[in-house]
């Protein structure tokens, strides 16, 4: 009798939300394009290309994989990530690396850091710091050698060190700057919190404006493409250790400790990432906390000035075990016996 | 205002069918009344082909405790006994009925009562020759509900009047139009367990229902209205026990051993409608909602009406329908559109596959946790999900707890890469209960 009506006939439950991993990635890979905007702003071409670099390989490299493992490489952009992580690098990345080693550094972020394991879902670090952490541990110099902001040709040049052939050693003699950080660490120079807000001290190439970074995560955070409470527990962590630490007299402003580095980035675009980071509600909370601590911990007491990126690849690597030890109580079983 | 931590709040879609007042759908030119309609046994045919039956008379009994009987929803001549497709497209033994388009329909009463003259067994007694189950979906047969609760001597019994999921808006209009009968319901099932007090529950966005109860409330009764705010899946029985006591039923468990009964609203209210009346349920509010019908509203519609037919009446305006029984969460997709209702039937959705998301591939899990902040039940979907996907069976029943998952879709809802969580643990369950794994549950 109605033969020619199709039936449809799906498994509940029949409404989906309407957010999609598409668009989170999608809102994570737009909320990073001002920063790397104002990061053109503050380096010029420098900033550009370095991005540039970073995303072609990190996309072509992906393409290939997929289509090595003979999956639909037509869906090779569809997530952006890896976009994000492309990006997410060359922000991480002083102005004055030769393109070769970014152009390295994505590869094995890409490759190491993410196909290694299985793709999207299931690395366990976040790939952008494996490729930041590969490229500290192999080119030390080059990525510890800063360049002051707001050169006057910067829009027209490119640093001579950049355009350094494949495999050989730039030329950093020319370079001179030091990140705030740094000038704590080193020569005993605190830095004033307004020169960081105002962009005025050198550093990574996303080392720009913590507002603008706090602005765009917070926005992030209301669109709920990232998990606030992570960056909440980071900063207030943050704030709360390096307080105890200069009370005792060890280390410089809590607030300066917060704006400095990489630590706004790395709160609100790194150590988010969903992949790497817990999904139970206590371990979220233990994993900002902890993180924030080992950044105290490495920035006053290790031999680097900066140390968002071990301390978040730490987090990562604890992860599971934070899993296994903050699994819920299920509705309904005894107090005492958690799960796990 | 109480509720539960967890839990989402979908679109609640209830605005095409809130402010229609209950109608009667006109009959079909025949009825198939499916003979497995409770959970349990089937019931048990006691009528020959060509036989004229009434409106309301016994047609099918009990076969044994854990079954109920079935009564005949329009007078007419018993066409044939045979089998017909039910929503899952298998074939189940039925009845078919055809109505005598002229005579006269007041149904044939069994045998009308002082409900509040009987003990409690002769009670329960007449509720099971009532045919009622429990009519918020499970159709589970209220008389075995209560002995259990009388058993363990509940005292406190929870009408779910909550109605979360989207769309269904039937209890919410009996709450409206029936308090009467609705109170006297829920009197005579306190006067059966001797329970100390009832508590009404229902969803903020239902305060209207809980304005047009009040009045018709009596001094001496033990009853309270108790609002909460709008949630999903609140009106899950484990789940409005804790928003409304802050208790958790055992894992494993039932309410009773909580000394808690939760039954219906429109249980309720067909318990005091019927029973008085010594009437068979043979008929109930079923919301017909969607964008694929023209007329959508709440129907009184008796049991074994064929789902065509409804649509045919209610004007169905599109060439690929999706049909759903029950709620757009937990409810059905119906597989062929011959298939008749049952006493479980709490709505039928009608959407217009045309406007229907298109189905897209999972994309991997991301490990967002947005499950876990949603589950009710504290699991953990996501890991979960991992182990079912790599047929891990052993942890997922012991560790992960699986079986306590009512497979309500909140964590496949707010899923982000649109795994379809529910459906790998209802397959991990299936599994779980052929490999007979678990000695409790593999009937």
């Amino acid at each position: 009798m109605r033969n020619y009506l199709q039936v449809l006939v799906e498994p509940a439950p029949h409404l989906r939300r309407a957010l999609d991993t598409k668009q989170i990635m999608g809102g994570v890979f737009f909320a990073l394009l001002p920063i790397w905007g104002l990061s053109i702003f503050k380096y010029g071409l420098v900033s550009l290309f370095m991005g540039l670099v970073c995303m072609a390989v990190c996309c072509g490299l992906e393409y290939w994989i997929l289509a090595l493992k003979k999956q639909s490489p037509s869906r090779w952009l569809n997530d952006y990530s890896a976009l994000i992580t492309g990006l997410l690098l060359a922000l991480t990345l002083p102005p004055s690396l030769p393109f070769w080693m970014a152009a390295l550094g994505a590869a094995v972020s890409v490759t190491l850091g993410k196909h290694a394991f299985g793709g999207l879902g299931h690395n366990p670090f976040n790939p952008a710091i494996v490729g930041r952490v590969f490229l500290q541990a192999s080119f030390t110099a080059p990525m510890t050698s800063w360049v002051p902001p707001w050169q006057k040709n910067r829009f027209f040049e490119l640093l001579a060190s950049n355009l350094t052939l494949p495999l050989m050693r730039p030329n950093l003699d020319a370079l001179s700057g030091a990140t705030p950080l740094g000038q704590y660490k080193f020569a005993g120079v605190a830095t004033d919190w307004w020169s960081l807000l105002l962009d005025q001290t050198p550093g990574s190439l996303g080392e720009v404006s913590p507002l603008l970074i706090l602005l765009l995560g917070l926005a992030l955070a209301w669109k709920r493409y990232l998990d606030w409470r992570i960056p909440l527990a980071m900063l207030a962590g943050s704030l709360i250790f390096s307080g105890v630490v200069e009370a005792l007299g060890w280390g410089s402003n809590p607030l300066v400790f917060l704006c400095s580095g990489g630590l706004m980035l790395g709160a609100w675009f790194m150590a988010t990432d969903m992949v790497s980071s817990p999904v139970t509600p206590l371990g979220v909370w233990l994993y900002g906390g902890l993180i924030a601590l080992l950044i105290v911990v490495i920035r006053t007491w290790g031999g680097l000035p900066e140390g968002v990126a071990f301390a978040i690849l730490i987090g990562n690597a604890v992860t599971p075990l934070l899993h296994l030890v903050t699994q819920p109580r299920v509705y309904g079983t005894p107090k005492n016996k958690a799960l796990g | 205002m109480r509720s539960f931590p967890q839990g989402i709040h979908p679109k609640p879609h209830k605005e095409q069918t809130r402010y229609t007042a209950i109608q009667r759908l006109e009959f079909a030119p025949y009825f198939v009344l499916l003979l497995n309609q409770q959970i349990g046994k089937p019931s048990l045919p006691l009528v020959q082909e060509g036989e004229e039956v009434r409106r309301g008379q016994l047609i099918a009994q009990a076969n044994g405790d854990f079954s109920s009987p079935l009564h005949a929803p329009v007078t007419g001549r018993v066409l044939k006994r045979g089998l017909n497709l039910d929503m899952n497209g298998s074939m189940q033994d039925s009845l078919v009925i055809q109505p005598f388009p002229a005579s006269g329909q007041s149904p044939q009463l069994e045998a009308p009562c002082d409900p509040f003259a009987l003990s409690s067994l002769e009670l329960i007694e007449k509720i099971k020759t009532i045919g009622m189950v429990g009519l918020g979906g499970a159709a589970f047969p209220t008389h075995l509900k209560l002995k259990s609760s009388l058993d363990k001597k509940a005292h406190t019994l929870v009408i779910n009047g909550c109605e979360c999921e989207p769309f269904l808006t039937a209890d919410h209009r009996i709450m409206l139009e029936q308090p009467a009968k609705l109170l006297r319901g829920i009197r005579i099932i306190l006067h059966i367990l001797g329970a100390k007090q009832a508590v009404l529950a229902l969803e903020e966005n239902k305060l209207d229902a809980l304005r047009a109860i009040e009045p018709h409330l009596l001094p001496h009764d033990q009853i309270s209205l108790v609002p909460l705010k709008t949630k999903y899946p609140q009106g899950a029985e484990k789940i409005l026990i804790q928003a409304l006591f802050q208790q958790e039923v055992p894992s494993g468990g039932l309410p009773a051993d909580l000394g808690i009964m939760v039954a219906n609203v429109t249980t309720m209210y067909e318990v005091g409608q019927l029973l008085p009346l010594g009437q068979g349920i043979i008929e109930r509010v079923v919301s017909v909602s969607g964008d694929g019908v023209q007329k959508p509203g709440n129907y009184l519609i008796p049991m074994g009406t064929p789902l065509e037919f409804i649509l045919e009446t209610l004007g169905l305006c599109t060439k690929s329908p999706q049909v759903i029984f029950g709620g757009p969460m937990m409810g059905k997709s119906v597989v062929c559109l011959q298939t008749p209702t049952t006493k479980g039937v709490t709505g039928i959705l009608v959407f217009r596959g045309e406007s229907r998301p298109k189905p897209q591939a999972p994309l991997p899990c991301i490990n967002c946790g947005e499950c876990l902040q949603v589950c009710p039940l504290r699991l953990n979907p996501c890991e979960m999900a991992r182990q079912a996907a790599n047929n891990q069976l052993e942890p997922l029943l012991k560790r992960f707890h699986l079986f306590d998952c009512f497979e309500c879709g909140s964590c496949a809802w707010v899923c982000p890469s649109k795994i379809p969580l529910t459906q790998l643990f209802k397959a991990a369950k299936k599994q779980i209960r052929q490999k007979k794994l678990h000695p409790l549950k593999s009937a």
